[in-house]
């Protein structure tokens, strides 16, 4: 079977999933797991540059999709004035201190020569140029965190509209992978892995600890929303006369306080469904944007030079091509893409909750949706994002249920059915390394195999 | 008929054929060398007696028994012994050590046989317990051909052993090899430095493009006149 | 006089905070850290799956010790779990061989890129992970039994007259002598047996090995062998010693890792050496020096904070900078390690 008709069966059948998803449970159901598969492909989109392109083993990404969730946090929530009034002085001079140190360490690191006289520099510089920084530091951190610790107790953000949050996750990832590359990038591969496997555990760490930045563990909650509020929709005349016109042959059949009551349900319903659908447009409209610079650029001689690199770096290098410098680029552009993604993904949950990031969750199962869909085929990785967000959501339920089934021949009471359904859930992180380990060996190239075009 | 032998011999690794039907062949206590210039095949037919290539066709026999369907594992444990080009020592392991790995198989008393490899190169035992990735590159060669000597095997195979040796250390090594040979071993080498080889050749092997282009006794090729024209450069 | 007491009060505070719980998580890194060495030496590899292998060995051990403390059979001092290490040392290594058979041998056999491994080393720990979760839940559990103490904090400062306690706790006793006790084995095997011989040629030059008449399958099946011991009493002990929790043995993957590159990958000696680094790294980053500085300075330069440099929340931050330096400075760790 060709790709293009394999793309097209598998998008219907997901659709179909979707639709059954829809009438059977709900369609505020069907269109949250739309949503999140959405944002899934998006990752998985990054995640494949990386690794489809260019054979980047990318083992952070929980790091870079937490970057997106917390730009969402600094750019739409609105600055805490007291905060910045009772720590503006110290949190200048701290950054002063901080940009000097690094400065410094650097000049030592490029200037002076190898050996000992430049490691004790550096690590002088370091010791004391980050103490110099926590003097003054950590008491504009108490300061901060002194501030109503119950609601605020943290500086703030800058109170701009949360969507521009995307773009500056996006920012932020690809300058954490900037040092994160630069350091990793050029030794072996499994290096990189390790690397940022690390990074992404620090950051989170930095997120769940640095309080005064951004709340830690006592999340932020309540974002604000690039799209209208159930509440605010359910008492504007528009979107109720729109009810009504869309509900109109059912009410119509009904008569007096009947009318207004299934007209008030057909309402609160309406606005969260639509709610939802603002977001899918949102999201998807986001997806097409990466998924055709993706696919222009996979196309470009840029993309070419890549596979070529990913394919024999030896001879990419020995033909002029700086390879450490173009697996810098993608490493970085991948990455932003993770940061975009996890800047939605915080938008969509409307909270921000370092606790929730988990490495099974944010990490490896956007890997087994990039195996699965097809490396190095973009449409591949949408297809991935997709499908296997639908089965890790739908497994759950279905596990617990087989279990029920399967154990139905012991007593309702039996410690062994209770443990078996209450941990059925577990099996969903089984039942995924099993699909990864499948595809990897019978089917390595994924559903969508990479297309190797070749010239006639 | 021959010690060890491949006959008629085609394939390559994978792509298109290296070896176009060539025939190599070798007798106890006998030191036959195969020269040819470069990408002529001398390794590829070395390797094929070696079984590490799929041959499309022809035959390799040893002691008179086709062992064209062993492994190069089995052919070792029938009495093989292989020196590789490159990376031909355990660079992490004493010296010792690397003679111990050589006697892998064996499960005898292997004393003897270190002794008579002391014996043969002593630089050895006076660095038996320096790491191999210490040595120089004569002494690694030297410990390469004695780690495959460990076996006693009926057959050694030398991939040029003198590659990136200084000249005084190749002669060195063509002696040592002379004193292997008394020792009835039949040893087959693929050489570059085709005049010193053919020197002490028994015989010689001349191949181009996958074939046998001169077969004879090392001193007739020295005196053959197409051969020295051809390929020892007058 | 006092001058003399509060220094060596000082330097129990050491001892106590920073020295001991150094020693006994720097033996339970270097254990792990080994297994990571050894696969990655004759693999060629980084094995994703090992934190959770170690979940794995300490699981079964658990669900053993529960049985047996449940029959009423304890060692008295000791814990029960010790006991009961050799059933969940025999199902890892099950379980080892049977993913080797299952995931790796294929790929091994078509010589496939290590990156190939090392995602299907992914597959494998999502499976393990699955089924530890599945049998035992994602919680806390604790399996501890026998005596707490090897030398109590009152016991120390009644019998010394100091003002600082000592304590020994038994798991970490038990830790740094079990560590010993392995450690001296496995070096043994290596250098003296022919078996172990074998894997260090073949994690030396594989193609020379071969040609040597070393059975691949052979040597690989050891390393699978060694490294589901080494992994199942690393867990057991790290269990004992803090608590048993999968999320918390995934987590160990890196400084685990860290250890095993900051040594020298592919160097056993290497990856005992980067165990206690990392483990002393974080234990002393992270400690409040206060007291010490306390009993040190005249009380006229009394510190004010807490002298700590880093919270301890940040201890894998220790593990990743020193990583990071050692890959900035000398690829290959400490000691030479492999460099593919």
């Amino acid at each position: 079977m060709s790709n293009a008709r394999k793309t097209l069966l598998a998008f219907a059948a997901i659709a179909v999933l979707l639709l059954i998803i829809g009438f059977a449970q709900s369609w505020n159901v069907s269109l949250g797991i739309l949503n999140l598969c959405l944002i899934s492909a998006v990752m998985a989109l990054g995640v494949n540059m990386q690794w489809g392109y260019a054979g980047l083993l990318n083992v952070g990404v929980m790091g870079f999709a937490a970057l997106g969730g917390v730009s969402a946090v600094l750019v739409s929530q609105a600055p805490v004035v007291e905060a910045w009034d009772a720590s503006w002085g110290r949190l200048l001079i701290a950054a002063i201190c901080f940009i000097a140190t690094v400065a410094a360490a650097l000049f030592c690191y490029r200037r002076l020569p190898r050996g000992r006289t430049r490691n004790l520099a550096l690590t002088f510089t370091i010791v004391a140029g980050l103490a110099l920084t926590r003097l003054f530091l950590d008491p504009a951190i108490s300061s901060i965190e002194a501030i109503e610790p119950a609601k605020t107790g943290f500086l703030g953000g800058m109170g701009l509209p949360i969507i521009l949050s995307w773009l500056f996750g996006g920012l932020i990832a690809a300058g954490i992978a900037w040092c994160i590359g630069k350091v990793a990038l050029g030794l072996r591969a499994d290096y990189l892995a390790i690397a940022t496997l690390g990074i992404s555990e620090i950051i989170i760490a930095v997120l769940k600890n640095e309080d005064w930045l951004t709340r830690g563990v006592k999340n932020v909650t309540g974002l604000s929303r690039p799209v209208p509020y159930e509440i605010d929709l359910q008492g504007s005349a528009w979107f109720i006369d729109f009810t009504r016109w869309l509900y109109g042959g059912t009410l119509a059949n009904l008569d007096g306080d009947a009318q207004q009551q299934a007209l008030k349900q057909f309402v609160i319903d309406g606005s969260s469904i639509f709610v939802k659908v603002c977001y899918t447009g949102l999201f998807a409209a986001v997806l097409l944007v990466v998924l055709l610079l993706s696919v222009r650029a996979l196309n470009s001689p840029w993309g070419r030079m890549m596979r070529a690199i990913r394919d024999n770096e030896i001879a990419a290098g020995a033909m002029g091509k700086d390879v450490t410098r173009r697996h810098l680029e993608i490493f970085v552009i991948g990455s932003a893409v993770i940061g975009i993604a996890g800047a939605m993904l915080t938008t969509l949950d409307g909270q921000f909750t370092p606790t929730s990031y988990q490495p099974l969750r944010y990490t490896f199962l956007i890997w087994v949706m990039v195996i699965v869909g097809g490396s190095g085929n973009n449409m591949g990785s949408v297809l991935g994002g997709f499908l296997i967000w639908l089965v890790w959501i739908e497994a759950e339920p279905v596990g617990v249920w087989l279990m029920q089934v399967g154990t139905g021949w012991l007593d309702e009471g039996n410690v062994v059915r209770i443990h078996l359904i209450e941990n059925a859930q577990h099996m969903r992180l089984f039942f995924m390394g099993l699909v990864l380990l499948l595809v990897l060996r019978f089917s390595p190239g994924g559903i969508l195999p990479e297309v190797v075009r070749r010239r006639k | 008929m021959s010690f060890l032998s491949g006959v008629d011999m085609i394939g390559g690794y994978g792509g298109a054929d290296i070896l176009k039907g060539c025939t190599i062949d070798v007798n106890e206590g006998e030191i036959a060398v195969i020269v040819g210039p470069n990408g002529a095949g001398k390794s590829t037919a070395m390797k094929a007696l070696l079984g590490m290539l799929d041959l499309k066709q022809g035959d390799v026999s040893f002691r008179g028994k086709d062992i064209s369907a062993l492994t190069p594992q089995d052919r070792i444990a029938e009495g093989i012994a292989f020196v590789p080009q490159t990376n031909n020592v355990f660079t992490s392991m004493t010296v010792y050590e690397n003679l111990e790995m050589g006697a892998f198989l064996r499960d005898d008393d292997f004393g003897g046989t270190i002794e008579q490899v002391y014996e043969l190169f002593p630089i050895l035992a006076d660095k038996r317990d320096q790491l191999a990735g210490e040595l120089s590159g004569g002494q690694r060669q030297q410990v390469a051909v004695a780690r495959a000597l460990m076996s006693q095997p009926a057959v050694l195979m030398l991939d040029e052993p003198t590659a990136g040796v200084s000249p005084i250390v190749m002669d060195e090594l063509f002696d040592r090899i002379l004193e292997v040979r008394e020792t009835g071993v039949a040893i087959l080498m693929v050489e570059q430095n085709a005049r010193q080889a053919l020197h002490i050749a028994d015989r010689g092997f001349v191949l181009v493009v996958g074939e046998n282009r001169h077969t004879d006794s090392g001193a007739a090729l020295l005196a053959d006149p197409e051969v020295r024209r051809s390929f020892l450069g007058g | 006089m006092e001058a003399v007491t509060d220094f060596i009060n000082a330097l129990v505070l050491v001892l106590n905070f920073v020295v001991v719980p150094g020693l006994s998580y720097g033996s339970q890194l270097a254990l792990g850290a080994l297994g990571i060495t050894l696969v990655f030496g004759i693999l060629r590899f980084a094995n994703f799956a090992h934190g959770d292998t170690m979940a794995f060995g300490t699981m079964v051990t658990i669900l053993v010790t529960w049985w047996l403390q449940s029959k009423g059979v304890n060692l008295g001092p000791l814990p029960t779990a010790l006991l009961a290490l050799p059933a969940g040392i025999l199902l890892t290594i099950l379980l080892l061989v049977v993913t080797d058979k299952t995931v790796y041998r294929y790929y091994r056999h078509r010589r496939a890129v290590p990156v190939t491994f090392m995602i299907a080393s992914m597959g494998v720990m999502f499976m393990t992970n699955g089924i530890v979760r599945f049998v035992i839940g994602p919680n806390d559990q604790r399996f501890d039994d026998g005596e707490r103490f090897i030398v109590h904090a009152r016991d120390f400062k009644d019998l010394s007259g100091l003002s600082e306690g000592l304590s020994i706790k038994v798991s970490q006793g038990l830790t740094i002598v079990i560590a010993i006790i392995l450690v001296v084995l496995l070096f043994w095997f290596l250098q003296r047996t022919r078996t172990g011989k074998a894997m260090r040629a073949y994690s030396d030059n594989e193609d020379l090995a071969l040609l040597s008449g070393v059975d691949p399958d052979r040597v690989v099946l050891v390393t699978w062998i060694i490294a589901a011991i080494l992994a199942t009493i690393a867990g057991t002990l790290y269990g004992l010693d803090k608590s048993f929790k999968p999320f918390t043995y995934l987590q160990l993957l890196l400084p685990m890792f860290a250890a095993a590159i900051v040594g020298g990958i592919g160097n056993p000696v290497g990856a005992i050496l980067g165990g206690y680094v990392i483990a002393f790294s974080e234990v002393m980053v992270t400690y409040a020096y206060k007291k010490v500085f306390i009993y040190l300075l005249p009380q006229s330069l009394e510190p004010a904070g807490l002298l700590q440099l880093l919270s301890t929340d940040y201890k894998f931050a220790v593990s990743f900078v020193i990583l990071v330096l050692v890959l900035l400075v000398r690829p290959t760790g400490i000691l030479r390690g492999k460099v593919l």
